[in-house]
């Protein structure tokens, strides 16, 4: 590769002329291809939210949306077969709930300390073996969450079963904190040196800069960072499948076996002749998730927006 | 730059030169000349893992692959044509073969053994004999103590298999809905308090593991870490206990067919293979496995 230097030396030469063209050229190669990559993903993006919707729609035949959303029976293989996610939505926002809450203060305050407290030494070991933690497959944490987590929780809060909605938020948050260590921590170390040498400047103490200088400041990242952990919350299935428990009941309490809509996707639709009613409500389901994570996305980004407004001022 | 590609060129392209003349020899000489699928039920798949095994050891040109998602997930592959063999542990339902009809296939039923559904509890539970309309009880939430049925004052924690089973449709159908009997309900379904699990091994190990647990898996997957409990079809009637014999002389009432689906009648490697699964050779096999092998 040519460094920009190079070509303003090159260019008061005499063959200046065609080697500025070529790389004009180059360059226009590059950004048609970029241009390509960006125009392929949004299409693959319109391509599957046009899926959910066609295969999805079709079920309000069957079931108008309020019996869909609102009802509490879910009997697909019945006949006549019954379609409703309440029990599934409810579990799905109280998992999610849970798993974040444990999940961002943790991992923000990790990353603190990572990026701020932390000797290099240390900063450098453990980043990297947090990060290796966020590669250990899903199945691998249920197979965890099966055999040693919910034995704990039955007999810490003495319940009938291990196998319920704690044992798999418990497993989710420990999922998303390596995402949200190591993105908040990447957005704190980038904080420009200058705004913490005049926060120290100023007098103020290592905690009053990390709280009123470098977290709003990275404020940006830690939100994408919670954003990702959440949205991989929401997402897991292969894990909630395992250790949730399974129950179609609307869950009252986290400790209720409980059946997450994406775990109700996974086990069903393996059954689902394409086309069947069932296939169409599970396709409905996953349309009502891909809107909850875009609810999510944009009520983020709004907040975000008014954060970043505040900072500035 | 241009030069250090160009340097590149002619190993790049000997590589790819040899890849794929590999392949073509590979491909060409000694694979498989026959490969087909088996898919669906979670229960027959020891079963035709064993035989798949045995078969392609002596057959070598022959590749099959076993897969056991569930019954269900079975027959809607036959129907999309994604499998070959469909394996069942349920008898196939008029509305599926219509849907097969719609998409031009056949579905051609043969049997292949026969299984006893055994109802398991965790050692240390004393119950040891329960009635069809008892277990009706547990898997509606009606019954939520043992010691309703004569066992310890503790909650009882009900496991079943997910929707993709065709052990969740047969113990709905034959157990919970308890045909044949004054009581018979078509309407019952599984209680909302009952633990749907993805797959059998799942439920055994949990029984094993949960003195208040109750389940339901084929005789093939029993372990000596949970305890069989015998079966009385109404309350006068004598307890029995699953086996070979007692599925074979009819008094065990919870059995089932396990049953082979193809797309009209086999051809074939297909075919080769599952009169082997019916030979007394193949036959003897399901015995090894755990479950009953049909009658002569």
């Amino acid at each position: 590769m040519l460094k920009p230097g190079t070509s303003t030396v090159v260019a008061a030469s005499n063959t200046g002329d065609s080697l500025r063209r070529r790389l004009r050229l180059g360059e226009r190669f590059i950004e048609g291809w970029i241009f390509l990559a960006g125009l392929f993903a949004i299409i693959v993006l319109v391509g599957i939210i046009a899926v959910l919707i066609k295969e999805g729609l079709p079920i309000f035949a069957h079931s108008s949306p309020w019996q869909f959303l609102f009802g509490t029976k879910w009997y697909p293989v019945s006949e006549p077969p019954t379609f409703g996610i309440l029990p599934f939505f409810v579990s799905t926002l109280m998992i999610t709930l849970i798993a974040t809450a444990a999940a961002v203060p943790i991992g923000v305050a990790c990353a603190a300390y990572l990026a701020e407290v932390a000797p290099p030494r240390i900063r450098e070991t453990v980043k990297p073996v947090i990060e290796l933690l966020a590669g250990i497959p899903s199945v691998m944490m249920g197979f965890i969450g099966l055999i040693l987590l919910s034995p704990l929780v039955q007999s810490i809060f003495h319940l009938n079963t291990g196998l319920c909605g704690l044992t798999a938020a418990i497993m989710l948050s420990l999922m998303s904190l390596p995402i949200i260590v190591s993105v908040s921590e990447d957005a704190l170390h980038a904080v420009p040196k200058e705004f913490k040498e005049a926060s120290y400047a100023l007098g103020a103490t290592k905690w009053e800069t990390i709280r009123h200088v470098c977290i709003p400041a990275a404020l940006s990242g830690i939100a994408a960072a919670i954003m990702l952990g959440v949205g991989r919350a929401i997402g897991e299935t292969m894990t909630v499948l395992m250790v949730a428990g399974g129950a179609l009941a609307v869950p009252l309490s986290p400790t209720d076996p409980m059946t997450t809509m994406t775990a109700a996707i996974a086990s069903g639709i393996g059954n689902a002749v394409r086309g069947g009613l069932q296939y169409q409500a599970l396709f409905a389901v996953g349309l009502i998730l891909f809107v909850m994570t875009l609810a999510v996305n944009l009520i983020a980004g709004r907040v975000l927006e008014r954060q970043k407004r505040k900072f500035a001022r | 730059m241009k030069k250090s590609i160009k340097r590149w060129l002619i190993p790049l392209g000997a590589v790819l030169v040899l890849a794929v003349v590999l392949v073509l020899v590979f491909a060409g000489g000694g694979g498989p000349s026959a490969s087909f699928k088996i898919i669906g039920s979670n229960t027959v798949t020891p079963l035709s893992s064993v035989w798949a095994e045995e078969f392609m050891a002596a057959h070598s040109n022959v590749s099959i692959s076993v897969s056991g998602p569930g019954s269900g997930a079975g027959i809607a592959a036959l129907i999309d044509g994604t499998t070959d063999i469909c394996q069942s542990s349920r008898t196939i339902k008029q509305s599926e073969i219509d849907q097969a009809k719609a998409n031009d296939v056949h579905p051609y039923e043969i049997q292949i053994a026969s299984d006893g559904l055994s109802l398991v509890v965790h050692p240390s539970n004393p119950v040891f004999e329960l009635t069809i309309a008892q277990l009706s009880a547990i898997y509606t939430n009606q019954i939520t103590n043992w010691k309703e049925v004569g066992g310890n004052d503790a909650p009882i924690v009900v496991l079943s298999r997910d929707t993709n089973s065709g052990t969740h449709v047969f113990f709905k159908e034959h157990v919970v809905q308890m045909p044949g009997l004054p009581t018979e309900n078509k309407t019952l379904e599984y209680g909302s308090e009952v633990l749907f699990l993805p797959s059998t091994e799942a439920g055994v190990t949990e029984v094993a593991r949960n003195p208040n647990a109750i389940f339901y898996p084929g005789l093939g997957y029993n372990t000596d870490q949970v305890k069989l409990v015998a079966i009385k079809k109404t309350a006068s009637d004598p307890a029995v206990l699953p086996s070979e014999e007692t599925v074979l002389d009819g008094t065990y009432p919870i059995s089932r067919p396990l049953l082979y689906y193809t797309d009209g009648e086999p051809i074939g490697a297909i075919k080769t293979f599952i009169d082997y699964c019916l030979s007394p050779e193949g036959q003897a096999k399901v015995t090894e496995v755990g479950y009953v092998p049909l009658a002569e």
